[in-house]
């Protein structure tokens, strides 16, 4: 089914409704880079979203897609990979969508390691309603809706997951696009739940979280950490102030869900018939 | 015809065992050619507490569940204090000797089961009263020991042994007292198969006929089962059944699964399904087929966890935001809950839409003797369209006449399916476009004519222009059709007009019917008559006369009679 000759072309151009210098932009450039260079062609991918500025990148491309429900990219994906394991299912939404309206799917989703990646903008600010504080705020942050500051604690993604046992979780920057295609690239690969959490810029709605605060402060993971290492890959997810690192901290080994569930084994929903007489073996137990 | 059925009630507390009896003794009393209807009554508990498990059996068709008892199998003193007023006249009472009656059993027709004597371990207590219960019945044992020897078959040979041994001694010592308690008659002839089913198994295997193969749930009583019995089946069937984390989860994962070609089937109770009503909208946005079942409960809130009730019409017709086309079946009975479910999936796939079963713990939970299901003469239902004939220019959602566009599954052919919860083009891509948002909503709403055309028409039992008219939908059937009995025995004309869809409504299926009634009551299993009010904002008629139930207990055919003595 791999076709050699995908390109980031195949994924297409298209009008967005993003403001100039949103982080979005080049996420999106970073996504058809990946894909096509995975050899993977549109009709083969399935993205699934959210609601958001985010949960629109997938209109900008080429593919199959499902544009959900506010926070519940994950779980629709979730049945959409279970119907069929042939399709590479990519969730894509925002840091509101995912560790707030979805926080239970979010856990779940780790929990339960189905062979699908979750991409997450991580800008810190919810952008398609105007400015309010995302569960990745930091603490005082002021905004319109927070107008004394932030009162909670930010959610840490990097330090749940890596606590939880993830597959594979990973932090990139819009800003380091070459570094966030290797990213993405080995997140799809990953046989399992991958997390990519991405910096990107707000520039409309976050003045405190600029490309130049997360450029200054980005560093990236070096080649001697060994992701398998989970108390490392919980030092850097704690890591977060004047320097953060991104790149691959954590790799758990776990095997994919339904490696060892029968009814998976039998391939896709869509190409089954009823079995009529299976079924009429089991009705004869209720004789 | 007068009520010739008997009611064999097992009590005790949660943890006792009284299931197995009941389930084991129903079986065996279908298998030999009786009609039985299940009702079981428990308390939101896993030990202690007082539960039920009711058998109403006997050669005639039996309809529903009643009030009376002929013989109580009480595994606790409890279980005489709060039934032994509804024992018949000649009805007689099965205890242990352990069960202390000094302050509830005088002057009972009592019987003490010397189960120290009898039975080696405590663990036999259960067969040793259906050793009882089929000599006080005057039935053949090999039934009984037949379906001992199937259900222990995994435990082994000695096992089965012990449990024989068991069985014999009980029904050889019940042989020798003297109770008093009629014979029941013997069936006429030897009955062909037929299954032991209760209403959340039909469900199951209604939707196995129809190829259901998804299955996301969170568990809520007494909707579960229904996940509980694909599940159990998945090895034979195939079937993913998965445990989400929420309800909100178990409803958007079956969106994903049948976009990815699933066929898929999400059961749960009214505040389950209030967590789902979103999805619902989704299902609604996408054209998603996908069938919800609501095994309601008396709310709300928590209300009521294991009683019955049918509160949740209004919730399951309004559920979700926007406008968009549904179809609600009620079944009448475990039977139905079968072949209606093939026809929710039916209807879910042709119009592209979420459809609802509606069913309750009473049915839920009640086991009835089925004939077996006629597999062949089911519809075939539409295969996912996998390879469109034009890949390039597929459009998922295409205007057409019907509002039924081609629905094809991503990754099968070049094909890119794209589908928005937001207002979407033809080729599902979110727009603003306001004159297309017109077609869309026209194209959606389309789709219900014909699921309007394709209503169920409601069942008429009786003659048109009886002295009164039942009109009820659901569960409320089996009772219904009893009272109509009663009522004919006792010189007043009788008719009952069943719903088992309860929307769309096709108002000349059913308005004449109801206007020329003499007297047309609503009988509901709920405080406010929902279907009622229903109909009268469909039709404009307006029932004068309500029997409504909302003590979280089954409709009987008593209960509406009593209704009817303050009406008629």
């Amino acid at each position: 089914m791999v076709s050699q000759t995908v390109t980031p072309d195949d994924y297409g151009q298209f009008e967005t409704a993003w403001c100039p210098g949103c982080g979005n932009h080049s996420l999106l450039k970073c996504m058809k880079q990946a894909l096509s260079g995975l050899g993977l062609a549109p009709h083969q991918v399935l993205m699934v979203t959210g609601i958001g500025q985010a949960a629109k990148a997938p209109l900008y491309m080429n593919c199959n897609m499902i544009t959900g429900l506010h926070g519940r990219g994950l779980p629709t994906a979730t049945g959409a990979k279970l119907a069929n394991p042939d399709l590479t299912v990519i969730t894509e939404c925002g840091d509101g969508c995912n560790y707030g309206e979805g926080g239970n799917h979010f856990l779940a989703a780790i929990r339960r390691n189905v062979d699908m990646t979750l991409i997450v903008h991580d800008n810190g600010i919810y952008g398609l309603t105007k400015g309010q504080a995302s569960p990745t705020t930091a603490k005082g942050h002021v905004t319109k809706a927070q107008p004394f500051g932030q009162p909670s604690e930010a959610f840490n993604p990097m330090a749940v997951a890596v606590a939880m046992n993830a597959g594979f979780v990973a932090r990139g920057f819009s800003g380091e696009p070459e570094h966030l295609v290797d990213l993405i690239q080995q997140a799809v690969r990953h046989k399992g739940f991958s997390l990519v959490d991405v910096f990107q810029p707000c520039v409309s709605f976050n003045k405190v979280n600029t490309f130049a605060w997360y450029k200054q402060r980005c560093r990236k993971i070096t080649p001697e950490h060994d992701p398998a290492d989970r108390e490392k890959a919980m030092a850097l997810a704690l890591e977060f102030g004047e320097s953060i690192p991104i790149g691959v901290l954590y790799k758990s080994g776990r095997a994919a869900f339904g490696a060892d569930l029968p009814p998976l084994k039998r391939g896709p929903l869509a190409l089954r018939k009823p079995d009529m007489a299976a079924l009429q073996g089991v009705l004869r137990s209720y004789l | 015809m007068p009520d010739s059925s008997i009611v064999i009630l097992v009590g005790g507390e949660a943890g006792q065992g009284l299931v197995t009896v009941g389930q084991l003794m129903a079986k065996a009393l279908i298998r030999a050619g009786y009609e039985v209807v299940v009702s079981q009554d428990y308390q939101s508990r896993i030990r202690g507490g007082h539960n039920t498990f009711a058998i109403r059996t006997g050669l005639d068709p039996v309809y529903a569940s009643c009030e009376k008892v002929d013989i109580l199998v009480a595994l606790d003193a409890e279980t005489v204090a709060l039934h032994r007023q509804q024992l018949t006249p000649g009805g007689i009472v099965l205890a242990d000797e352990a069960v202390d009656l000094s302050e509830s059993g005088a002057g009972l027709n009592l019987l003490r089961i010397p189960s120290k004597k009898l039975a080696p371990k405590a663990a036999h207590e259960n067969v040793l009263a259906l050793g009882v219960l089929a000599s006080a019945l005057c039935k053949d044992i090999g039934l009984l020991e037949t379906l001992l020897r199937e259900t222990f078959a995994k435990k082994g040979q000695e096992v089965i042994d012990q449990n024989l041994a068991v069985l014999r001694a009980a029904y050889d010592w019940m042989s020798t007292q003297k109770h008093g308690f009629a014979c029941m008659p013997p069936a006429p002839s030897i009955p062909g198969e037929r299954l032991m089913l209760n209403g959340n198994e039909a469900i199951a295997l209604g939707a196995l006929a129809a190829g259901c193969n998804f299955c996301s749930f969170y568990p809520m009583t007494p909707g579960s089962s229904v996940a509980l019995t694909l599940a159990a089946k998945a090895k034979a069937m195939g079937t993913v059944v998965e445990q989400a984390e929420d309800e909100i989860a178990a409803a958007n994962m079956a969106v994903g699964a049948v976009c990815a070609g699933g066929r898929a089937m999400v059961p749960t109770s009214g505040g389950g399904f209030a967590l789902m009503v979103e999805a619902v909208s989704l299902a609604g946005m996408l054209e998603t087929p996908l069938v919800f079942v609501v095994a309601m409960r008396p709310g709300p809130a928590t209300g009521l966890p294991t009683r019955t009730e049918q509160g949740d019409l209004n919730l399951v017709l309004y559920a979700g935001h926007g406008e968009f086309p549904r179809a609600v079946f009620a079944p009448g009975s475990v039977e139905e809950c079968f072949y209606l479910t093939h026809r929710a999936f039916e209807m879910a796939d042709t119009y592209q839409s979420p459809v609802f079963l509606l069913t309750d713990q009473y049915l839920a939970d009640s086991f009835q003797n089925v004939e077996p299901f006629a597999l062949s003469e089911l519809p075939e239902l539409p295969a996912p369209l996998l390879e469109p004939a034009d890949p390039k220019t597929f459009k998922r959602f295409a205007l057409t006449e019907d509002g039924i566009s081609p629905r094809a599954i991503p990754g099968f052919s070049t094909a890119l399916v794209v589908s928005d919860s937001d207002e979407h083009t033809e080729d599902g891509k979110l727009t603003e476009d306001l004159d297309v948002r017109v077609q869309m909503v026209a194209k959606r709403l389309n789709k219900g004519l014909g699921l309007v055309e394709d209503a169920i028409p409601p069942s008429c039992y009786g003659e048109d222009g009886a002295d009164v008219l039942l009109v009820c939908w659901g569960s409320t059937l089996g009772a219904a059709l009893e009272a109509r009995e009663r009522l004919e025995e006792s010189g007043r004309s009788a008719a009952v007009l069943h719903f088992s869809q309860v929307w769309p409504l096709s108002e000349d299926q059913f308005l004449p019917q109801l206007a020329s009634a003499k007297r047309a009551v609503c009988v509901e299993g709920n405080a406010t008559g929902q279907l009622a009010r229903l109909i009268r904002q469909e039709t404009g008629f307006l029932f004068k006369d309500l029997v409504l139930r909302f003590d979280g207990l089954p409709i009987t055919a008593a209960f509406i009679l009593r209704g009817l003595e303050n009406i008629l």
